[in-house]
């Protein structure tokens, strides 16, 4: 590293600001519409009798914009972030970063656009239509083949542990959005699946599961594996545990995705498989859990006074939540009380909000002082208030939902003394009522802590500039 | 021995770690072999619904409590073999069998608004399921489901064998104002489906007919969806709404098997 000191390598960090800004920007529109979707199931009238914004319209806005807006703004500024830094390179090609930014927002406005309008494919994080989803293939090709070509020409000998995991993630994501968005089309906005019934919906899982384990999941830990060090200031705890975590994990997350298909009319081994390698897929998860948390050994202080450590860190601890929960409810017995139900949506979240969002705001918080060569941000309590309300709202969020869930699982099966069905179904509705709502209140308070992120970022942003002006931000950052 | 020329694992990891090539090759071969396990099977296994176009399904056979063998036929409505030839004709307990034009317009606004996200179409094998919706769903109820409609939430109840439970006009009222009929609902309204605007689209439902026969996988037969039944297809639809369409989708969910007590339909 001596060496890069004495000749300052020029990185391509202005489509990473852009990436960066964008991502913050994207994290406080879809926890608005989440919000918004989520009062609609505790209070009806907030449909407004608007067709656009029904819930049933509004839902895949909500997903594709956490997870393919936000998300995805997370993991290319972070991909071309990391790959620079850790190859001591530039990007191979600054052009094509720029495409792959200007070709990614294109398509979260139309998806804006069209999923209001009901312009679906009616496939669970796979609702854009078929023009949309060619334009992802090639934009998303365009980030893999940059950030894969950027790999090959790094100065460093060995590629980097989160380089691993983006690669992985960017050949697995391919082979998913393919195979699964095979259809015919009927008009330019409407098509159908080439599958039908038990294959579609093998196929749709395999989609939907890996979209997590390699995108949500994978991309994340990538994210993990370099912020958590740069942060704490120490290597990461073991390269040979990481080692195991990244082939375990690439090997075995494209199983799972059976297991959302318990007692369905799928052939019965399929679920079991799948369920029987979630299972198996704890040690490794908790494995890279660990890595991450022990990197902190000997400067636990640090959480003290680092507010983004903090993020990192509970981010962790969410991921070993989660990673712990999710093959529980792979488990037969488990799956037949919590599928169909909030549960599983309190699942998604405590992954989503807790895991996702918390090492993303970490990763962004660390960039954005790197990026405009600051030392600290325009508020370093506004992180902390920030890190607060984003806890305190992911921990509302998900107790509500394993609330509701688990009772709508028990009193679905309850029977009474005559041997009759003790609850209507509707009765379980309107049970929900008051979890609905304290769902509604936590996603408030995560949504609040966005809106802090971004005021934090444009203040820090700004007085950056104002004191360097424009143009005397370092290129190497 | 310089830092980096140390091996901290094995050869392998290291070669693969310092060639860009290796890695991306070995990731993709890892991440390959999971989803063909899971998957290709299912495109040839018995049990998986997959149709091969006379009236076969890769050897798939259900046998009653004695041991006898359930013709497929009486699963799969076949017009070869069924007493009804057409569609018009068809009689729930004929078997499986595609959707009606108007059906399929239905099943186009069932996607549209997204319905799949808070309403199942899959009873699982449990008493409860049982005594609520009816006998489990099985995978040849779906197998013309392209985008299959099976859901993964029951912020409403399942909806695969809701069709003939309710009259239509109460689904036309719970559809509009679903309160009025259910008052603990939480369901939007969707009483504009009904109005003006929302005329049936009978040009893209035509296409859709025709983009099913030409389906790879379990493609609706021609000699079902033939030429002249596709062009007759509008006047069907003529003057319908997106709620009446609905409705009629609503209404042929669930009742096309006649399910005998004993036999095993899943294996």
């Amino acid at each position: 590293m001596e060496a890069t000191q004495a000749t300052p390598i020029k990185y391509d960090m202005e489509v990473v600001r852009w990436f960066t800004i964008a991502a913050a920007i994207y994290a406080v529109v879809g926890t608005l519409i989440g919000v918004w979707i989520a009062s609609e199931l505790a209070w009806p009238f907030m449909n407004f009798d608007i067709p656009y914004i029904t819930f049933g319209r509004l839902r895949p806005l909500h997903t594709n914009a956490v997870i393919f807006a936000f998300g995805g703004c997370v993991l290319m500024s972070t991909g071309y972030y990391m790959v620079q830094r850790t190859g001591a390179t530039k990007l191979w090609s600054n052009g094509l970063a720029w495409f792959t930014f200007w070709g990614w927002n294109l398509i979260i406005v139309l998806a804006v656009v069209t999923l209001p309008l009901g312009i679906t494919q009616g496939k669970e994080y796979a609702e854009l239509a078929w023009p949309i989803d060619i334009m992802i293939a090639v934009v998303w090709l365009s980030f893999g083949l940059n950030h894969i070509m950027t790999v090959a020409i790094r100065k460093t000998s060995h590629i980097y542990v989160s380089n691993w995991f983006t690669m992985g993630m960017i050949v697995m994501i391919t082979d998913l959005h393919v195979v699964n968005s095979l259809a015919i089309p009927v008009s330019l906005t409407q098509s159908y699946s080439i599958y039908s019934g038990v294959q579609d919906a093998m196929i749709q899982w395999w989609y939907g599961h890996n979209a997590v384990g390699f995108y949500l999941t994978g991309g994340f830990l990538g994210i993990m594996y370099y912020f958590v060090p740069k942060q704490v200031g120490r290597p990461v705890f073991s390269y040979r545990l990481s080692v195991l975590h990244f082939w375990a994990l690439t090997f075995g997350y494209v199983w799972l995705g059976a297991h959302h298909l318990q007692y369905t009319a799928l052939p019965d081994w399929t679920g079991s498989l799948g369920a029987a390698v979630s299972l198996a897929m704890i040690i490794p998860s908790w494995g890279g859990a660990m890595n991450g948390m022990m990197t902190l050994s000997g400067a636990w202080d640090k959480l003290r006074t680092d507010y983004i450590m903090r993020f990192l860190v509970v981010s962790l601890a969410f991921y070993a939540m989660s990673t712990f929960e999710g093959p529980v409810m792979s488990i037969k017995t488990v799956n037949a009380l919590s599928h169909y139900t909030d549960w599983t949506v309190g699942h998604v979240h405590s992954g989503a909000l807790g895991w996702v969002a918390m090492v993303g705001y970490g990763a962004i918080y660390h960039m954005i002082k790197k990026l405009y060569g600051v030392e600290k941000m325009y508020s370093e309590s506004l992180v902390n208030t920030h890190f607060w309300l984003a806890t305190i709202g992911t921990v509302i969020y998900i107790v509500a939902m394993w609330v509701s869930g688990i009772m709508q699982g028990l009193m679905w099966r309850d029977y009474d003394e005559y041997g009759a069905l003790t609850h209507t179904f509707v009765e379980s509705v309107s049970e929900m009522h008051p979890y609905y709502a304290m769902r509604v209140i936590g996603g408030v308070i995560f949504h609040l802590g966005t809106w802090i992120a971004l005021y934090n970022i444009v203040m820090t942003v700004r007085q950056a500039i104002a004191v360097r002006g424009v143009n005397a931000v370092p290129a190497n950052a | 021995m310089s830092d980096h020329d140390k091996i901290y694992s094995t050869k392998f990891q290291d070669k693969i770690e310092r060639s860009t090539v290796l890695m991306f090759v070995v990731t993709a071969i890892a991440v390959a072999i999971g989803g063909i396990v899971e998957i290709v099977p299912l495109f040839y296994l018995p049990n998986t619904a997959m149709s091969g176009g006379d009236g076969t399904f890769n050897s798939t056979v259900h046998k009653d409590g004695k041991g006898n063998v359930v013709s497929m036929d009486k699963i799969v409505w076949n017009p070869a073999t069924s007493a009804h030839k057409t569609l018009e004709d068809w009689q729930p307990g004929d078997g499986v069998r595609p959707y009606k034009p108007l059906e399929l317009a239905g099943r186009a606004v069932y996607i549209r608004e997204g319905c799949f996200l808070c309403h199942s179409q899959m009873i699982r094998p449990f008493r409860d399921e049982k005594d609520r919706y009816g006998h489990y769903s099985i995978a040849e109820e779906s197998m013309y489901d392209h985008t299959y409609q099976w859901g993964s939430k029951r912020t409403g109840p399942d909806l695969a064998r809701v069709g003939a439970k309710y009259s239509d006009e109460w689904h036309r009222r719970h559809l509009k104002y679903p309160r009025d009929v259910v008052p603990e609902s939480v369901m939007p309204n969707y009483y504009w489906l009904g109005d003006e605007n929302h005329k049936v689209d009978a040009a893209g439902t035509v296409q859709t007919m025709k983009v099913m026969t030409m389906m790879p996988f379990n493609p609706v037969p021609k000699t079902v969806y033939t030429e002249a039944y596709i062009n007759g297809a509008k006047a069907q639809l003529d003057g319908k709404t997106d709620l009446d369409a609905l409705i009629a989708f609503l209404q042929g969910l669930g009742n096309h098997i006649k399910f005998e007590e004993g036999v095993n339909y899943r294996d």
